[in-house]
């Protein structure tokens, strides 16, 4: 997919970080072809991102995945400086997040970028409206003018009722609704999400991850977000990035990865996802002039949308963005989609059937 | 016997002249900075003296109320403040709590601002560290002689080595309740472009609030274990009632005195500590004791 220059939101150019008490010098023998094991054992430096690239389309949920430790919390970190890289380049709509003096950067902090945490980080002497009102009254926004942008966000992400709750008194589910309405209510464009939803049930998890695919829609925000979750990352992301011990092992559409891993590691995941979830029609669909069908779906449904639908018809046209036919898909052609992938051979053929020939 | 590796005369000799030099020629210094603490412990005292007992009595009883909307505490203040009365220690139980209090506000003024400073800078906690502990372990009497010989006997060195003994506990919980703020919240407080002193104030202070309130409580403790010592160099108050019980081997006078002190401790100490539960509680650290 080609992104023009100027839609591009945030960009990392080869960022490396190195943990530990000289990382300079660590850095050079990295480059000097030590391992990182090596690295570890020998200097006690640890690598925690090494030579990251990534670009992040503007509107778009982008999902950096990975195992723990596989550095993913310490790259989202770099956008907004929590932490600071040894060596590479941030730059976020032009502007180099490196160069920054720290009072650009805490403007920056208050204006651009705002966050979610995994643990939250509310603050528990304050109301759920002093929470969400928090990040305007760093900003310097007027008591009424912020408490009723809070009311609103509060009201958004449902938990109108709430206002004067203390953080402890709210569900896990309900605490991070106050983290993201706070994130919101700053109307950055930038949006980061540091595994927001892992520290919830899988019922809520689910109905936050919808939540937040709905909000996007109205909201269209560049949202970069890390899990440790393949079938998270395939339900929101519109772009994924696979990261282990550090380093980028893949990057693609959902259904890329899905179809396509790069290597032994990816393919372990995409083992065990749903992949009638990961893979959209377009990419499977006979294109080209057919007859109309008489039941259709959007190019970028997903096979698991149109499954149900062949108890029925045997054709499912597929539409593109003006509503003309640009293709069809058949049930064997979903199937054959959703088995060419990672299933193991279990057939043999019938004994019956070799006589017969 | 330890073989005499160095003759240490000399050295004593040194520091008995530097204070002796000290004495004479900074003396009146010293006791001229030293009388904006003399002049608030007056007032204290003044106040506190001038007050009707009765009026104390109504005003203590009512704090504690308030500090567990229960009768338990307030009976207790109560009772131990009639029993203060009765026994004919009300006025040397005033100076006694008038020294207290003096000491208590300024280790507060001292201690909160260096506690926040070790907080932040790992090399002025390894220097302020060894300090507390010499300040607490030293036996008093070692600065309180040098104390008496530069502010003369009177109520200054007795307020000093007051605030000298009890700072310290109020100093290490500070910086102890800064440093343990929950770092995820902290950090949340960064990403939201906070600068430190917007940290400090909005999120690391009243977290930490519970804890230093811990060590205001320990401050007014040890202020009030010092008061026999104190009153040896003149401050009067309970404690000097003790020292005129073991002088004049009245066990009596000594018993009611002392009993006086534990009486003001255990008022002191509780309503603190329900002031503590209640902020703890408000600041959500801890669930709410019904």
């Amino acid at each position: 997919m080609m992104t023009m220059q100027n839609d591009v939101a945030i960009s990392m150019k080869a960022v490396t970080k190195i943990f530990g008490p000289a990382p300079i010098q660590a850095l050079t023998a990295l480059q000097g072809g030590m391992s990182k094991a090596e690295l570890q054992s020998e200097t006690g430096h640890v690598v925690g991102l090494d030579g990251v690239s990534l670009q992040v389309a503007r509107g778009q949920i982008h999902v950096v995945m990975g195992l723990s430790g596989s550095g993913k919390s310490t790259l989202i970190r770099h956008v907004n400086r929590l932490i600071e890289p040894t060596t590479g380049e941030i730059i976020v709509y032009g502007e180099s997040v490196l160069a920054m003096s720290l009072e650009q950067l805490r403007e920056y902090r208050r204006t651009r970028v705002a966050m979610v945490f995994q643990k939250f980080g509310l603050l528990p002497h304050r109301s759920v409206t002093d929470n969400v009102a928090y990040g305007l009254e760093v900003r310097g926004v007027r008591k009424a003018e912020r408490e009723a942008e809070a009311r609103k966000w509060i009201e958004v992400v449902g938990l109108a009722g709430y206002e004067n709750a203390r953080p402890r008194q709210l569900s896990g589910g309900q605490q991070q609704r106050v983290g993201l309405a706070r994130a919101l209510a700053l109307d950055t464009d930038i949006l980061l999400m540091d595994e927001a939803f892992s520290a919830l049930d899988p019922l809520i998890r689910s109905g936050m991850q919808d939540q937040l695919v709905s909000l996007q829609k109205t909201l269209n925000k560049t949202i970069l977000f890390i899990t440790h979750d393949f079938d998270e990352a395939l339900k929101i992301g519109d772009r994924v990035t696979v990261l282990k011990d550090g380093a980028v092992q893949q990057e693609g559409a959902p259904e890329e990865i899905v179809l396509n891993p790069a290597n032994e590691h990816i393919e372990e995941f995409v083992h065990d996802v749903n992949k009638a979830r990961a893979i959209r029609v377009r990419t499977i669909m006979e294109s080209g002039p057919s007859e109309p069908c008489s039941i259709a779906v959007p190019a970028d449904a997903r096979c698991e949308d149109v499954l149900p639908l062949f108890a029925e018809h045997q054709w499912v046209g597929v539409l593109d963005a003006s509503g003309e036919q640009v293709g069809r898909v058949t049930a064997r052609r979903v199937i054959g989609a959703l088995a060419r992938h990672g299933a193991k051979s279990v057939a043999v053929s019938s004994p019956a059937l070799e006589v017969a020939s | 016997m330890f073989p005499e590796l160095i003759d240490t005369r000399p050295l004593r000799r040194a520091v008995d002249g530097a204070l002796g030099w000290v004495v004479t020629n900074w003396g009146s210094a010293f006791e001229a900075a030293a009388k904006p603490l003399l002049l608030l412990l007056n007032a204290i005292e003044a106040l506190l003296v001038a007050t009707p007992w009765w009026l104390i009595i109504i005003v203590l009883t009512g704090i504690a109320w308030l500090a567990t909307r229960r009768w338990p505490l307030p009976m207790t203040v109560l009772i131990s403040l009639l029993f203060l009365g009765v026994m004919e220690l009300w006025r040397d139980a005033m100076s006694t709590t008038a020294l207290m209090i003096a000491a208590t506000l300024t280790a507060i003024v001292v201690s909160i601002p260096l506690g926040v400073w070790m907080s932040r800078s790992a090399r002025v906690r390894q220097f302020f560290t060894p300090v507390l502990d010499l300040m607490q372990t030293l036996p008093s009497f070692v600065y309180l002689i040098p104390t008496v010989m530069i502010f003369g006997p009177g109520k200054i060195p007795a307020l000093i080595a007051t605030i000298v003994y009890a700072a310290p506990p109020l100093v290490r919980l500070t910086d102890l309740g800064l440093r343990s703020v929950d770092p995820a919240v902290m950090e949340a407080s960064r990403a939201f472009g906070t600068n430190p002193t917007q940290r400090l104030l909005g999120v690391q202070i009243p977290l930490a609030l519970p804890t230093i309130l811990a060590g205001i409580n320990q401050t007014t403790m040890m202020a009030l274990a010092m008061v026999v010592i104190a009153s040896m160099i003149g401050a009067g108050g309970l404690g000097y009632q003790v020292l005129q019980g073991i002088g004049r081997l009245e066990v009596s006078r000594g018993l009611f005195a002392g009993l006086g002190i534990v009486v003001l401790a255990i008022v002191f100490d509780r309503i603190t500590q329900a002031f503590g539960r209640q902020l703890q509680a408000r600041v959500g650290i801890s669930e709410v004791r019904a």
